[in-house]
């Protein structure tokens, strides 16, 4: 029992950094109907931002702490909010009335280009890098072979609060109506008077900063940072939001805990190298059996 | 009140407008009718901004609105009931309705306003809190022309108010678009299929082939007239 309460604990911190990601896959789905390919590498470079920060004169004269945790998480989310803007700006914009197959190839453009460049030994260089202490570990709960850490309880934390931000900003605000109405039907909404190009950019701010969060949340768990390590997170982070019903935002959250419970279930009791075999087996199953996902409507949609 | 000049719109290669000119004044109703094709909600989504004007233009007032994005113009007074409604599915009544008031920000006008589509469509009250997408085809057509009134607008765009409903609610929404054009004063130009129905609520007529204008005259002249007749009433 204590056993498979401590991989639910792990999974579900886990699940919450997926799903933070998944939410951005998912609004951007919402709204514009195509695969962001580069999210998970706008997720990447949310990681560096915190690592610049850290390791600047700025940073290590801070040292970690709970001022410097809130400093970097706002920083990478606005680098990154702003680099999706940019993204969408400047590669998916003018694409607009394209079929959507051009688009989802331009961003897996975006998404090599991001990754490459992110090699080159100017930027980010290809050798990984240790990303600094943000806080200090505690331990919060020991008994048995029970343990919970301080990462654990502020990645569970941070993801539920910026999720129920986000559900307030969506449900309650006007630039919130406007999201859900341009998710429903682009063209009907501009005839309200929403400028969906607002919307749009807007969109992409949020998603983008979220997987900004979400960049922080993981490297502080798996410190090890390199240009290409957006890519599997991306992947299942994608996932979560497929298994949810892809454009639902309640589906992302949920979706990314179940995919990050699979995930150290399968570690924990069947083998760890099963770990991410067992989350694209789940992106195979739910294909088959449900592809609008769990909580998603209908309808088909060529990607 | 609207004047296109010479509009000229390309879907790809395909000319969809041929260069079409018409006026609609202040206060009218002035209709648009054609076959399936003819070019007739390109026109409406042109006029809304969602097509690009290739050649040629549209004033609205003296304001020149070819090439404007959708949300300006939709500020300057021009809302839209469109082709196949577009109701918001998961938004419910209400919800749709004031999406069709989104620019606007005075509360007391838009709950007037909100009574007055109410007063015109008792069935939309009834539904306030049902989900856009669970009302029959007349009533998502009564909802769309309601929440085009929302925007409280100079000029409505009528996209075939007559698509796909009932008979018996056919008779009842064009009596409706009347009454709505007697009550406020708001102009309209209301684009059909339905010649027979359109030919009785306006006062001026086109006639839109193959993305030319062909025909034009008072309704009650081209309701007469032979060629119109045999090609759109059916006689």
């Amino acid at each position: 029992m204590e056993e498979f309460l401590q991989q639910l604990i792990n999974g579900l911190s886990l699940g919450a950094i997926y799903a933070l990601i998944a939410l951005g896959y998912t609004m951007i789905y919402g709204v514009l109907r195509f695969i962001n390919f580069a999210h998970g590498d706008v997720f990447m470079i949310g990681t560096y931002i915190g690592f610049f920060i850290l390791t600047s004169s700025f940073g290590q004269a801070l040292g970690p702490g709970f001022g410097t945790a809130v400093i970097v998480f706002l920083a990478a989310m606005l680098g990154c909010g702003l680099l999706g803007v940019t993204i969408e700006f400047l590669a998916y914009r003018p694409l607009r009335t394209r079929p959507k197959l051009t688009v989802l190839i331009t961003a897996i453009g975006v998404s090599f280009f991001l990754e490459y460049t992110g090699q080159l030994s100017f930027v980010f260089g290809a050798d990984p890098r240790t990303f600094p202490t943000v806080v200090e570990k505690t331990m919060v709960v020991q008994s048995g072979s029970l343990v919970i850490d301080s990462y654990q309880i502020i990645i569970f934390v941070v993801a539920i609060v910026l999720m129920l931000g986000l559900r307030m900003l969506i449900m309650k605000t006007r630039i919130g109506t406007a999201l859900r109405a341009s998710s429903m039907n682009l063209n009907a909404a501009s005839l309200m008077g929403i400028n969906t190009n607002a919307v749009i950019s807007f969109t992409f701010f949020v998603g983008s900063a979220l997987a900004g969060a979400g960049a922080i949340l993981y490297a502080m768990s798996y410190p090890k940072i390199n240009p290409l390590m957006g890519i599997l997170p991306g992947l299942k982070a994608f996932i979560a939001a497929v298994l949810g019903g892809i454009g639902n935002i309640s589906g992302a959250a949920v979706g990314g805990f179940i995919i990050g419970s699979a995930e150290t279930m399968t570690a924990g009791y069947i083998s760890p190298t099963l770990r991410d075999a067992i989350v694209f087996a789940i992106l195979i199953f739910i294909l088959i059996v449900k592809p609008s996902g769990l909580f998603g409507q209908g309808g088909t949609e060529k990607v | 009140m609207l004047t296109v000049k010479n509009l000229k719109v390309n879907y790809g290669a395909i000319a969809a407008l041929k260069g079409i000119s018409f006026h609609v004044p202040k206060g009218s109703i002035v209709t648009l009718i054609g076959a399936n094709g003819a070019g007739k909600t390109t026109t409406l989504q042109t006029i809304s901004g969602l097509n690009k004007v290739v050649e040629g233009n549209i004033h609205f007032g003296e304001k020149d609105i070819s090439n404007m994005s959708p949300h300006k113009i939709v500020a300057l007074g021009i809302s839209q009931s469109p082709e196949g409604r577009l109701i918001f599915p998961g938004l419910s009544v209400r919800e749709n309705l004031m999406m069709g008031a989104y620019l606007r920000r005075e509360k007391k006008e838009i709950l007037e306003d909100l009574d007055y589509c109410f007063s015109i469509f008792p069935r939309l009250k009834e539904r306030l809190k049902q989900a856009g997408g669970t009302l029959s085809g007349g009533e998502q057509q009564m909802l769309a022309i309601s929440r085009a009134l929302m925007a409280r607008p100079h000029l409505l765009l009528l996209d075939e108010p007559s698509l796909g409903i009932a008979p018996l609610l056919l008779q009842l929404i064009f009596e409706k678009i009347t009454e709505i054009n007697r009550d406020i004063g708001v102009t309209m130009l209301l684009v059909e299929q339905n010649a027979h129905m359109a030919l009785k609520v306006a006062s001026y007529c086109y006639v839109l082939e193959t993305g030319a204008i062909t025909l034009e005259g008072p309704a009650s002249e081209l309701a007469s007239n032979e060629d119109v007749q045999k090609a759109y009433l059916g006689m």
